[in-house]
Formats: structure tokens, sequence, C-alpha cells
């Protein structure tokens, strides 16, 4: 069992409600964020091309951040899903300093916190909350090792990236391009 | 200088303390801490989950309120069942529960009062309040006439008072929407096809195979459906064609994007409909079945060639050649969008005709990929007497103008609110719900000239937003989580029935809007228009009639009723008759040409920005809407401040770095009040600055919103009237750039 | 022109725009680790060859303040955690893949090692002291006894605290500057140099100046090749590691590290050092201080600068 999500930039409008959903769910904190959007702007006007990608947490295979964690506090679940242990992590920032993808924070209640993939409603079937509540339907999340998934078919049927891969981390976030 | 309504603009003036210290959190087993309003009704039974239709926007979307392990609101999700949503909510509605959580909502009626020579507000009770509500209507009905009385609305809480005031005697009800923004669609549809476009538009996007965008930016624009459909389109390899002088995100999903100079969209139109014609390409059998006026039409573009249209819009000869062609390949199943706030330039009928005019010729209207047949659920009346007929109404106030507005042109009413010797019908009392009217309207000086000479002003809001500044009467509104509200009809593909029931208790002292107009109308001996204790009675009576029951209704949400109009799109052997004077879709308006007024679109050239100027766009983002989202806590953490886009070599010319803040003066001198940050990008044309609205607030008592960004309302002083209908053309004003907090006079 | 930006208003503190998640508490812990096990490690090796009587201060007064640094050290770390209540978590495991897991254990065990080194010569330096409890009368004569056995367990700790401060930094392979191979052994090569420093200072033994100061001049020049070294490697490699180099090389950081770390901190003091072995006579505090401060300074400016190189954005 893999989980991986595919995000199809072709349709993302960048209207951040994965942002806010999360949020909901979650009970993230004001001021912080599990997820994000950023928009690439290239080229000058009139030829201009525009990316738009909502990012979060990779999941990744290599996590350097289970890795570098000192006390077990971030580990691996079911799926290959990260998690942080909140009454394990001491706060050391370790994990922080070493993602890729700036995708940790620090939470004022002192531990560290990111996206889980909404491992509560994952583990029992459902969706995360961002994929569930996308207006453009673009993101697509399931199980990587089932080739008949949609996240597996999204992946076979278009042009994909990871993002910042020569950083080695091999993460499970792919964007449509 | 004295006026007779000082903005009041106290910040924490101490307010609702007390009642924030009291502010019940314990309800969902009943308990009954917000007053008189379930005196009779039942406690709110515990659910697992709240049917509701969110009230951010007028997208209408069918949701679940869900609470969390202690019994707060929690989160809101899209209803599954709901055509408008599809299960899923745009971020507006996720992030609702903000305006449900907001600590700055009002909280307490408010009564203005004069204070140690200061004018200022302080808390009332209910009954006092209403009190002085219908004492003062009662005052200007006997004085005046009951017709001098208007309401000025946006959402739900319009049919309470609507019905109030049509009960009282007064039509004068008008909604800036109409005037400020899809007016001028409405009529060049209803002049061509016979019908308007209402809300939501009946545009067939999910099947479309050509979706043209002249002035519209789906996805920064967050209509629920018709971005999810966009989606669906862009899945299935539709041809997006996006006609915009700013690289919008539509114009990036866009095969064809089309950097047109601002002003010019009439001269693209009319050469596209010259090349469907002189190419051959409309769809022939169409045009030949349903239209009439089409010699006349040819012969009117004959001259407005591409070549013609290349040395105005700046678009080359073969991309409006190119674009056209692709537009008809995929006839009929292709949409010229219509767009939504359409109030540009004065000419903005005429230019909605010709997007009519080039998707009748495509074959678009009525057929699957185009626009079909949309049908709302008819809802019984609740039954009650008669309205009183009244002596005038806004179509006076039209004075003669605007013969084709169907509905009240706001700055109309705004206009009439002001005496001046000779005027006829003056409207002396305003009643102000859901719209922030300084926010909104245009031409300040006219509405902030009106208010001064008001003899009554109360506003209902759940907000502090700027309007209640000017108010003598402020009513606190509960938000839609908090109340039962009229069944939702909004028209779609087929009828659905929505039901909107509270999850909470209201907060504070708020009260639903239906409580506050049946309190005022029994104030004034209305009782029996509103025959019912609470509204929870006329609900189940209207489910009752409609064959369903609240119970099922609270399982539910949502309920799919049978199409009766006939079917969604045109069938081959059922000639459609049309609503317009031939009976047939009008390329050539008989009624137009009856009034005087061009027949066909025409082209005129508007003015352009002066040396150092540069054109105010305006738009939106998908997180905020209107004004009203500004200080929502959950949406603030998205956007909290709007910025001004700059194309960098203009930016090199100002010596503008990113990120930096500047003000913004307009040609007729006025600056914006706040500093706005600046956005160096290439998304925008060097003769432009564009900027979200919505932002800009002046009211302290929004702290999240108070001084974030700057309001462009402000900055529209220049308003090219719709001499057809009235719109309020805004896009004529153009701004410069102060690098350094210029010297301001108190502005209020 | 290229625009990146966020657009759903992220801003989250101390990591936008710039990651800034350690602050003063981790270049004083790496600096003061770094100390420790330079002093520690020539306490160690000196024991080892025997020459306890010619490097007094070596082996014998400058381990005395080891325990007080570590300690400081281990505060500064407690004051950076922001879940400090489980700090005690860092106890219940050990993973061999996380340094910061290597650095917890190491100090778990350096630090009881040195006081008990300095255990060991608290009788030469307060005569009349007593342990009051046998028992601890008859540990302090086990521990004289072995103290060969534990210099070699110093050594072993020393090098270990050592080479990870400096591998904790570059085994998070998101920050370009950090994630190179050569900051473990550039790492050792300062404490120890800085270990040799405060000897030098504290000693008054001519001979024993002598040597700490050749070793100190060799130690600064294999870290200046180091250094070398590591500014070459990041021009050769990849983007984010050529402008992760910028920061010394035009960038803000140009100044504070060619005139605090490099001239001042290394190459001053070896000029001075090897003016002193022609002959002249330099103050031995100059070098010192300058050596000491210039550590300091490189860790502060390595911890800052890394965390604001960055891969994305």
């Amino acid at each position: 069992m893999r989980y991986a999500m595919a995000i199809d930039t072709r349709k993302c409008v960048g209207c951040s409600d994965c942002v806010v959903a999360c949020q909901t769910e979650n009970h993230v904190p004001f001021g912080f964020c599990r997820d994000w959007v950023t928009e690439t702007v290239d080229g000058s006007y009139p030829n201009v091309e525009l990316e738009i990608r909502s990012e979060r947490c990779n999941h990744c295979e290599n996590a350097p951040c289970v890795r570098c964690c000192p006390t077990g506090a971030s580990h691996f679940v079911e799926g290959g899903i990260v998690l942080v242990t909140r009454n394990k992590c001491i706060g050391c920032g370790a994990c922080i300093q070493s993602c890729p993808y700036d995708s940790r924070y620090s939470h004022p209640d002192g531990y560290v916190d990111k996206c889980t993939f909404c491992n509560h409603i994952v583990s029992k079937g459902g969706k995360p909350a961002c994929v569930s509540v996308c207006p453009t339907k673009c993101m697509y999340f399931g199980n990587l090792d089932d080739p008949n998934s949609e996240v597996s078919n999204a992946l076979k049927n278009r042009k994909h990236k990871v993002l910042a891969p020569e950083a080695g981390t091999n993460p499970q976030i792919y964007y449509l391009i | 200088m004295k006026t007779r309504r000082d903005f009041i603009k106290i910040s924490a003036l101490g307010l609702g303390a007390a009642t924030l210290a009291g502010s019940n959190l314990k309800w969902v087993w009943g308990s009954n801490t917000g007053g008189p309003v379930t005196e009779s009704a039942s406690a709110i039974p515990r659910l697992s989950r709240y049917p509701t239709y969110c009230e951010v926007c007028f997208w209408k979307c069918a949701g679940w309120i869900y609470l969390d392990e202690e019994g707060k609101i929690q989160k809101v999700t899209g209803n599954d069942q709901d055509p408008h949503c599809n299960g899923r909510l745009c971020p507006r509605g996720t992030g609702g529960v903000g305006l449900y959580h907001d600590k700055d909502r009002l909280k307490t009626p408010l009564i203005r009062i004069e204070k140690n020579g200061k004018q200022t507000y302080r808390e009332a009770s209910w009954d006092e309040a209403l009190d002085l509500v219908a004492g003062k209507m009662k005052e200007i009905g006997n004085k005046y006439g009951a017709e001098s009385i208007a309401l000025f609305n946006h959402g739900s809480s319009g049919s309470y008072f609507g019905h109030l005031l049509k009960a009282y005697g007064s039509t004068n009800i008008t909604a800036p929407s109409y005037a400020q923004c899809r007016g001028p669609r409405e009529v060049g549809f209803e002049l061509t096809f016979g019908s308007g476009l209402g809300s939501p538009e009946p545009t067939d996007i999910r099947d479309t195979r050509c979706l043209v965008l002249i002035g519209s930016h789906i996805g920064e624009n967050m209509h629920n459906g018709q971005v999810q459909e966009m989606s669906d389109a862009i899945d299935r390899g539709a041809t997006i064609i996006t006609v915009d002088p700013r690289f919008s995100t539509a114009a990036s999903k866009s095969k064809f994007w089309l950097p047109i100079k601002p002003s010019t969209d009439m001269a693209l139109l009319l050469a596209w409909i010259h090349v469907l014609i002189y190419e051959d390409l409309f769809n022939k059998e169409y045009v030949e079945k349903n239209t009439i006026g089409f010699e006349q039409l040819k012969l009117h573009v004959e001259k407005l060639t591409p070549e013609w249209a290349y040395g105005i819009t700046t678009i080359k000869p073969h991309i409006i050649r190119e674009t056209a062609r692709a537009m008809a390949n995929a006839s009929p199943a292709v949409i010229v969008h219509p767009g939504r706030h359409v109030t540009w330039y004065g000419d903005d009928t005429q230019r909605s005709r010709a997007i009519a005019i080039l998707n009748a010729l495509l074959g678009s209207w009525g057929r699957r990929g185009g626009f079909f047949f949309k049908e709302s659920l008819s809802i019984p009346d609740y039954p009650h007497p008669p309205f009183p007929e009244p002596a005038w109404s806004w179509k006076e106030t039209h004075a003669g103008k605007f013969p084709l507005a169907k509905l009240s042109v706001s700055n109309a009413l705004v206009d009439a609110s002001i005496p001046e010797t000779g005027k006829e019908h003056i409207i002396r009392g305003w009643i102000v719900s859901g719209t922030n009217l300084p926010m909104t309207m245009p031409q300040k000086d006219q509405l902030l000239k009106a208010i001064q000479s008001l003899e009554f002003l109360v506003v209902v809001d759940t907000m502090p937003m700027e309007i209640t500044g000017f108010a003598d009467v402020v009513l606190p509104e509960c938000t839609f989580f908090e109340r039962y509200d009229e069944l939702r009809e909004s028209p779609g593909r087929e009828p659905y029935l929505g039901l909107r029931m509270p999850a909470a208790e209201p907060l504070y002292d708020s009260k639903p809007a239906w409580w506050i107009a049946k309190k005022i109308g029994e104030r004034l001996g209305l009782g029996e228009y509103f025959n019912y204790d609470d509204l929870k009675e006329v609900i189940e009576w209207q489910l009752g009639q409609l064959g369903t029951s609240l119970v099922e209704m609270q399982e539910v949400g949502v309920k799919k009723f049978e199409r009766k109009s006939g079917s969604l799109y045109m069938t081959e052997n059922q000639p459609k008759e049309f609503n317009t004077n031939s009976g047939k879709i009008e390329l050539y308006s008989s009624e137009l040409a009856e009034l005087g007024f061009d027949p066909m679109p025409v082209y005129t050239p508007h003015p352009e920005p002066p040396q150092g100027f540069y054109r105010l766009i305006y738009g939106r983002a998908p997180m905020h809407t209107f004004s009203r989202t500004a200080n929502n806590p959950n949406l603030v953490d998205l956007m909290k401040e709007n910025a001004v886009w700059i194309h960098p070599n203009v930016a090199d010319i100002w010596g503008l770095k990113k990120d930096q803040y500047v003000w913004l003066k307009n040609q007729d001198g006025v600056v914006s009040h706040f500093p706005v940050k600046v956005r160096l990008t290439e998304r925008i044309r060097w003769d432009s600055v564009y900027m979200v609205h919505g932002f800009g607030h002046r009211d302290k008592k929004l702290r999240l919103a108070y001084g974030r960004g700057a309001n462009d309302s402000d900055l529209i002083t220049n308003v090219m009237m719709d001499p057809l209908m009235g719109g309020t053309g805004m896009r004529g004003n153009f701004v410069t750039i102060l690098t350094e907090d210029p010297e301001k006079e108190d502005k209020s | 022109m290229k625009e990146e930006l966020f657009i759903s208003g992220r801003d989250i503190p101390n990591i936008d725009p710039f990651l800034h998640i350690w602050h003063w508490q981790i270049p004083i812990y790496l600096y003061l680790g770094g100390l420790a096990a330079g002093i520690l490690f020539f306490a160690g090796i000196f024991t080892i060859m025997g020459k306890e009587k010619d490097m007094k201060t070596t082996v014998k007064w400058a381990p005395f303040l080891v325990p007080g640094a570590l300690i400081i050290g281990l505060l500064m770390l407690f004051l950076d955690l922001k879940h400090q209540l489980f700090f005690w978590q860092l106890y219940t495991t050990i993973r061999l893949q996380s340094p910061m897991s290597w650095g917890a254990w190491v100090l778990m065990f350096i630090t009881p090692l040195s006081l008990i080194w300095v255990a060991t010569y608290l009788k030469e330096v307060f005569p009349q002291w007593s342990w009051k409890f046998h028992f601890l009368e008859k540990m302090e004569l086990l521990a004289v006894k072995n103290r060969k056995g534990m210099a070699w367990v110093m050594i072993t700790l020393a090098v270990i605290l050592g080479i990870y401060t400096g591998i904790l930094l570059s085994a998070f392979n998101a920050r370009p500057l950090w994630n190179n191979s050569i900051l473990g052994p550039l790492f050792l090569v300062s404490g120890l140099s800085t270990g040799a420093a405060v000897i030098m200072w504290m000693t008054k033994s001519h001979y024993e100046r002598k040597m700490m100061s050749r070793i100190d001049l060799v130690l600064i020049i294999v870290e200046l090749f180091f250094i070398t070294h590591m500014i070459m490697g990041m021009l050769a490699g990849s983007s984010v590691q050529i402008a992760a180099a910028d920061l010394f090389l035009g960038g803000q950081f140009t100044v504070s590290f060619w005139v605090f770390v490099i001239i001042l901190g290394l190459v001053f003091p070896a000029v001075l050092e090897i003016l002193e072995l022609a002959g002249y006579k330099i103050p031995v505090a100059i070098p010192a201080i300058l050596i000491l401060f210039g550590g300091l300074v490189f860790r502060f400016i390595m911890v800052e600068a890394g965390q604001i190189t960055r891969y994305l954005y």
C-alpha cells in the first residue's frame, strides 16, 4: 500500500479551497497552514505562462524528516504516510531543517505539525479533506500500488513531475503538467 | 464639518463586551439563550449534520454543517446531491464558519445618539430599536406616503424586508447587483432571446466543446458550478478562448488568449460576427429556423473586418479568424459566455447584445454544450392579504430614462433620495440589508449626499460594515448558520429544492431577518401579512404543499423535482417560440429600433488613460467575495489584502519595488485612503493596473479588515450610465501612482 | 520576469520568507560542544602519550572548563526545544540514522566522563578535598588507576562529538549550504583548534604553550584548506549549492565571513603564531581570543546562512 496524490495543474485555479478545508478539518491554527498554493509566472507580456500548484508534505518514500528525528516521533504508518506522534516530539526542529519542501512548522503548542494526508479519514477509507473539497476535482488520491486506482491512472495517462527531485527524497505528490 | 450623520468610526466602543461574556456556547441541547426567537418553536434538534445552503455569495450551494465533539460549529461541506456544488463547496463556503465565529460580529441593536457633542451609538434592546424603526416608518409614511421608504438589499433577507415594504405600500426595492453588475446582460439577452440569464446562468459548460470568455474570469471568480464545469470541459479537451487584457487564470488554461486592449471588446465581437457571416461559418439551419434580421446584420457588419478590428483591439486578424473558426467548429456546443459583472463603459447592454447575437449565429442557445433552458421550482407563497397598490414606484425614479430596465436602478433611488426643488418623488428613508453600499456603489459623493438627506436609515447586517457607520439604527442579523430561511429554488437544469436550517442558536443578541421584518410589521399593524410565529411553520407548510416534509428535507438537504416546462434543450420537431416582439431570436432588435436606440450593436471608442495614468481594472479573488469576507478569519488567512498589479516596465518608470506600498490617485483627484501593495507581474498590460475588489475597509470595528489593501470603488468616480437600462459603467477610471503619503482632507 | 509567490497567504512564523527555526542557542551549543571536544581530545591524547607531566594544563586544568561548557551547551539545547516537557523522549530510543540522536547519547556519556576526569584531579587543586563517602573515595582510586582507559574512551567520544556537530548540519540534505561531507571534519578541526587555543591561553608552561601553539597552527591551516574545499565544492555543485556559496561570495554574509571568520579568526592568528615561532614576542591572549571569537562567529554564520539556503522558491 503506497498512498500518493496526483494534482492536475491544468485544472487547478488556485482557489485555495484545499487550504481552508484542511484548516477547518484539522484545526490548524490561524497564521499556520499544512498546505498552501503557489503560483509561478514566466515569460513576458503577452507571452506568459502560469503554473499553479497546491503543495503540502509529500510523504516522501525516502523521508529525511523520519531519518533525522531523534526520538522517532516522525514515523511512517500504513501506506507510507508520515506522521508525527505529538507526545514523542521534543520540538528540536531537526525535521523542519531537513525538509526541502518547507512543509513542516512549529505548532504553537510546541510539537511539529504538518499534513497527515488526513490519516484519520483515509484509514477509514475516505479521502483527505483537500481532495474531497477541491471544486475543480483536480486532486487525485489513492494507492499507487493498485494499478486501477485513480492516482495510478492519472499518472499513466499524463506527463507529470515532482518537486525538487534532486533533493533525493522521492516525494509522492505528482503534478500533472 | 458637522453632518447630519457623522460616520461613526470609533473602534472598540466597548459595545457588546458584556454580551460577549455571556455569549452562549451552550445550545444544541435546547438551552434557550438566544432570546425570544424560539419562544414558541422547539429547540434545535441534535443531528449528526445540519442541512443548509450557503449565503456567502449568490450561488447558494447546499451543504452540511458539522459540529465538533464539544457541540461547536466546526466545518461545513457540500451536499453531494446538489447540482450547484456537487458536494464541493468553494473556499468562501468552506471558510464560511469564520462568519459565524467572527468576534467582530454585530452583537446588539445600536441606536445613534449625540453625546458630548459627538455622534455615537448606544446599545439598545430589541424592543426599543424595533419601536424606533416602526415609529420612524410610520412617521415617514404619514408625512410623505409609504412609497418614500426604499429597501437596498442583497441576499436572502431581501424577501422579508421586501415583503414588509410591499405590505406597507412601497415597491421601491432595489438590489445594487442590477445596475452595478449584471443588469445590462439581462436586458441584452432579453432583447435577443426573449429571456434573461438569471442566476446562476444556464451555461452548459460541462458539455461544451468551446468556451469563449470575454470579460469573464472563471477561476478567479468562484461561481462554483461554473468553475467545476470548466474543469470538466478541460478534461474533455474543450477549447477555451479567453479575451482579457490581463493574463487571468482562465487565460492560462486557454488555447487562445487574446490580450485585448481594454474598452475595445465591441470591435472584436463585431469582427467575429463578420467572420462567421462572411466565411459562411454560422449555423445556417439554426439561424434560418429561429432568427430574424440576418440580412440587416450581414449588411451592418460588412465593413467590420478583422483588419478593421485589429487596429482597434490590437488582436491580429488571423487570430480573430482562427478563433471564430474554432467557435464555429464546435457549434452548437459552444458558449460565448455572457459574463457576470458587465457594467464597463455604458454601452454594455449593446455589448451583451453582440454576445447574444454571436451565440445565436453559432446556434448555441437552447442546445447541449451551449445554453440550456433552465427551470426553477415554483414554491407556493404563504397566504397573506393582497398588497396595497403604491401610488408610485421605482419606475418613476428613473424619470423617463432607462426604458428597458426591468428592475430598479439603485443609483436612481439614490438620486431620488436627494430632495431638490421640483422633484416629485423623493425617498425619505432607507432600509439597507446585506449590502455594504459605500463599497458597492460608485459615485460615493452622490451616495453620501443622499444618506445625509435621509430622514431615517436603518441597517440590518451581520458585521459592522461601513454602511452601519451611517445608520440611525443598526440591527444585528444572525448568520445563516443560526436561522431558518426561505426554501431555495434557484434555477438549474432540474428544479432542486434546498433547505436551510439552523445548527446553533443565534449568538449574542442577533436575530434572523424574518423575525426582524415580522416584528416591525406587527408594530406597523401589518400582522396579518406575517401570519406565523416562526418561519419554521411557513417552511413546513410549503414543504407539505410540495409533497415533502421537514423531516425528509433534514435527512437529504436537497430534493430533485421533475421538470414541467419542457425539455432542457431545443428539440428538432418542436419549434421554439421566443418571448420577443417577433417571436424569434432578434438579430435586429425591433424593440430597440422602436425606442430609438441602435438596433444592432455599434462600436464606439471610449476614453483612454491620459499620460501617466493607467486604466483601473478590478476583479475577484476566489477566496473572497464582495467586501463581506474581508474580516472572516479563515479567509483573511488566505488573503488578507489586495495588491495592485503593475507591469514591470511601468514599475521601472516609477521606480517601484516588489511589495512596496503606494497610493493611487484617480483622474478626479480622489486618492485611495490606504496604501496598497504593489505586485510586479507580467500578467497585466502596461496601460492598466488591476486590483481585487473588496478591501480597504475603513470601519475600525472590522479588526481584521481595517486598513488592509485599498478600496477600488472609492476610485470609481467616473460613471458611464447605460442609456438603455441604467447600468453604471465603471471601467472608465484612470489612476496614477503616488509613492508617498499624500496630504488628505478628512474623508468620511 | 519570473515570479514565484504564495497565493494562499502562507506566512508561517520562522519559516517564511526564510527558514529561521534555529536561533542563537544552536550556534552557542555547537561552539561549546566543539570546544569541549577539543579540550577533551588533547587531554586524552597527551595522557595516552604519557605526557601528563609536561602538559599539565592540557591534561589536568583545561578539562575543568569542560563540564561547565557541556552543561551550558545542553541548557542551550534544552532552551531551543519547543516541546520541552517531552525532552526525555530523546533518551528512550537511539536512532542510528539521526545525528541528533547520536549527539544526545554522546553527550549523555561524555558529560559524566568529563566530570569523572575532572574529579580525579580535584585533589590536586583542592588538597583538602575529601569525598565524604567511602565508596566515592574508592571510585576515585579506580578512576585514577584507569586514566589511560578513560583517555581512550574520551578521545573516541570527543572525536564523535566534534564531528557530530558538523554532521548534524550536513545530514540535512534540504539545506544546500550544509549538505556537504566536509562539514563534519571541518567542525571537528575547528573545535580542536578552539580547544587548543584555550589551552594555549591557560597554560603557564612555555613548553606546553609552544606545543599547543604549533598544533593550533597546523589545525588552522587544515581548517583553511577544508573551508576552501567546501566553497569550491559548492561552486562546482548544482545551482542551489552555487547560490549557497554566493552567500559568502558577494551575498549578505560576505563581509562577516571573510573579515571575522577567515581573516581575524584564522589567518591573522596563524600569522601571529608564525611570528611567535620566528621569535617575536606576541601576547598569547591575542591569537587565542581571535581564534575563539572566530570559531563562535563561524558557527553563528553557518547556522544562520544554512537556514536561508533552500531548494525551492
